[in-house]
């Protein structure tokens, strides 16, 4: 399977990313070649096989919700934002253009 | 050459105050000043704050725990409040991110009095295969410099075997710990999943990641997941199975133990050399009193393809994080859509952006059942393989890589030819058991091969075991190390 350039330029834009032509062009050939080759999957039979999300065993881990420990603080976690910080709020830009 | 210690000799020698915990860290950074500007295997040093702990340490005077005073170093994507930690990313790099918090496994390690002398080189994120995607450049293998260390904890890797520190930490999601320490020629463990906790740990692949150790002996493996594992109510995957005393583990004795080969991995993809000094271990053990036999693992060609959809499709989801707004780099744009596209293009390198698209696309619409869906059912029938395999054995021995070290270089344009390095790692990954590589001898250009010993969910005893009495039978004065020319 292939993907065209415009399909990569697709797939791209959902994934918040731009790309030059030049990008394009050596994706294209390299994500196709990934696409087919995890499309051998398909051959497997999995009839009746159940989905492994994960391996823990572990279910509904639970606990109450409530502070238990500090583990930084708010101001010190603002301070690593590259942007402009208003009355302890990061300001970015507009949303709506 | 306080610097070439283990973890165990350096304990000893800091208990009977025979060296202080000052010269000890000052002869790995001595070494890391003379021989980085070859290795290029670490990123952020830390060496003032880690002396001045050294000191303190030293002024206490108490060496209660085995890791009191011992220098390490911590792949970049383990975060430690103060100290730059980019995960090798222009994405981070650029303001250099410093978490104002520890990672759980590096609060518990400053908790016994470990010191964290600095940051190890790894793949851009834990992505590669190869130690080719960092934004500081390559990593070069200490035994030959024109090679790859492997990745992703390829810095960790070439650190410990050149002596740049005790020991370092890495991360392994589909062999990122063992294939670089076969690559180098070190020992690599990779724990159970849910053994040790995620938390502070840059998140590649959520439901895979793992944390563990680059070392000079099993020994030391073991003494660091000692001290790291267990249950932690900031990562609600960690299990709250009791840690066993690993010590008690190492007592050489194989006697009676049952290790499985599973043919699928003595296939025409795998190196001659890489098969005789995997066969030649074996035999090893075997002459230890061990049982050795032939098994199957039906479905190990269909591990990096699963592992290819499932590792992107999680990164893609976890890559979302890192938009400029609350850490990293950033740029201009005149509005917050345009500023998202244009951070994001710019800090992310090649392979995590091929990794995002890729899970973009198999989780997209009309995608994910032929594709996510599928690949969590192969993973069932992965982990079945092994269930099945560890009803009749202990442990399975297998290469830790296909083929040794590759030049630097070789394999970067082609995706498919890298991760096809990760096809013995990745089975392993999928089904969350835990695995050792431990060094198996060397090619007849001197590059080290790594024996992989994987064992069953929760069975680090059992590899450490089998790992000790192997390494104990051929490295009675410690594994081989490069002459750093």
């Amino acid at each position: 399977m292939s993907l065209t350039p415009d399909e990569v330029r697709h797939i791209a834009k959902l994934a918040r990313l731009n790309l030059s032509d030049k990008e394009v062009e050596k994706f294209a050939p390299q994500l196709s070649a990934i696409i087919d080759y995890i499309g051998q999957l398909s051959e497997v039979d999995t009839k009746n096989i159940e989905p492994t999300a994960q391996v823990t065993g572990l279910t509904n881990s639970f606990r109450e919700d409530k502070v238990t420990e500090q583990l930084t603080n708010p101001d010190a976690l603002l301070e690593t934002s590259p942007l402009t910080k208003v009355e302890h709020q990061i300001e970015t830009p507009s949303a709506h253009g | 050459m306080l610097n070439t210690l283990t973890i165990t000799q350096a304990h000893i020698k800091l208990k009977a105050k025979e060296i202080s915990s000052v010269e000890l860290t000052q002869a790995c950074i001595d070494q890391i000043e003379n021989v980085d500007d070859k290795l290029n295997a670490v990123v952020h040093r830390n060496f003032d704050r880690a002396l001045e702990q050294a000191k303190k340490i030293d002024s206490e005077g108490k060496f209660e725990h085995t890791l009191t005073g011992i220098p390490y170093l911590a792949k970049d994507i383990y975060c430690e409040e103060g100290v730059p930690t980019t995960a090798c990313s222009n994405i981070l790099r650029d303001k250099d991110y410093i978490p104002p918090f520890n990672s759980t496994v590096t609060r518990k390690l400053n908790e016994v009095g470990a010191i964290s002398i600095g940051k190890a080189n790894c793949d851009q994120f834990a992505q590669g295969t190869s130690n080719e995607t960092s934004c500081y450049g390559h990593v070069h293998n200490p035994w030959d410099l024109e090679r790859v260390p492997g990745g992703t904890s390829g810095g960790s890797a070439a650190a410990a075997i050149a002596d740049e520190c005790i020991f370092a930490s890495g991360t392994d999601t589909g062999g990122s710990i063992r294939q670089p320490a076969s690559l180098c020629g070190c020992i690599g463990l990779k724990p159970s999943y849910g053994r040790v906790s995620r938390y502070g740990v840059m998140a590649m692949t959520s439901s895979l990641d793992t944390m563990g150790i680059l070392s000079k002996t099993v020994e030391d493996a073991a003494i660091f997941l000692q001290t790291v594992a267990g249950k932690d109510t900031l990562d609600a995957t960690t299990s709250d199975r009791k840690v066993p005393d690993y010590s008690k583990c190492l007592d050489g004795d194989v006697k009676g133990m049952k290790f499985g080969i599973p043919k699928e991995y003595f296939i025409d993809d795998l190196d001659n050399e890489v098969a005789e000094s995997v066969k030649e271990a074996a035999k090893t053990l075997e002459k230890l009193g061990a049982e050795i036999k032939e098994v199957s693992l039906p479905h190990t060609k269909y591990g990096v393809a699963a592992y290819y959809i499932i590792c992107p499709s999680e990164v893609s989801s976890n890559m979302a994080r890192y938009d400029g707004i609350r850490y990293g780099h950033t740029e201009n744009a005149k509005d917050l859509i345009e500023y998202y596209f244009n951070v994001r293009s710019a800090g992310f390198g090649d392979e995590v952006k091929r990794r995002i698209m890729i899970g973009t696309y198999a989780l997209s619409a009309g995608y994910y059942d032929a594709y996510y869906r599928q690949a969590m059912k192969v993973r069932t029938l992965v982990r079945q393989d092994f269930t099945k395999a560890f009803e009749d054995i202990d442990a399975l021995l297998t290469p830790a890589s296909p083929i040794p070290a590759f030049k630097i270089g070789e394999k970067i344009d082609d995706p498919i030819q890298m991760y096809l390095a990760d096809m013995f790692t990745v089975p392993a990954s999928l089904a969350g058991i835990c695995g050792l590589s431990v060094p198996c001898g060397m090619t007849k250009n001197n590059l080290p091969i790594g024996l992989q010993i994987l064992g069953p969910q929760w069975g680090e005893e059992t590899i450490f075991k089998a790992g000790h009495a192997y390494e104990k039978a051929v490295y009675p004065d410690g594994i081989a190390k490069p002459e750093l020319k």
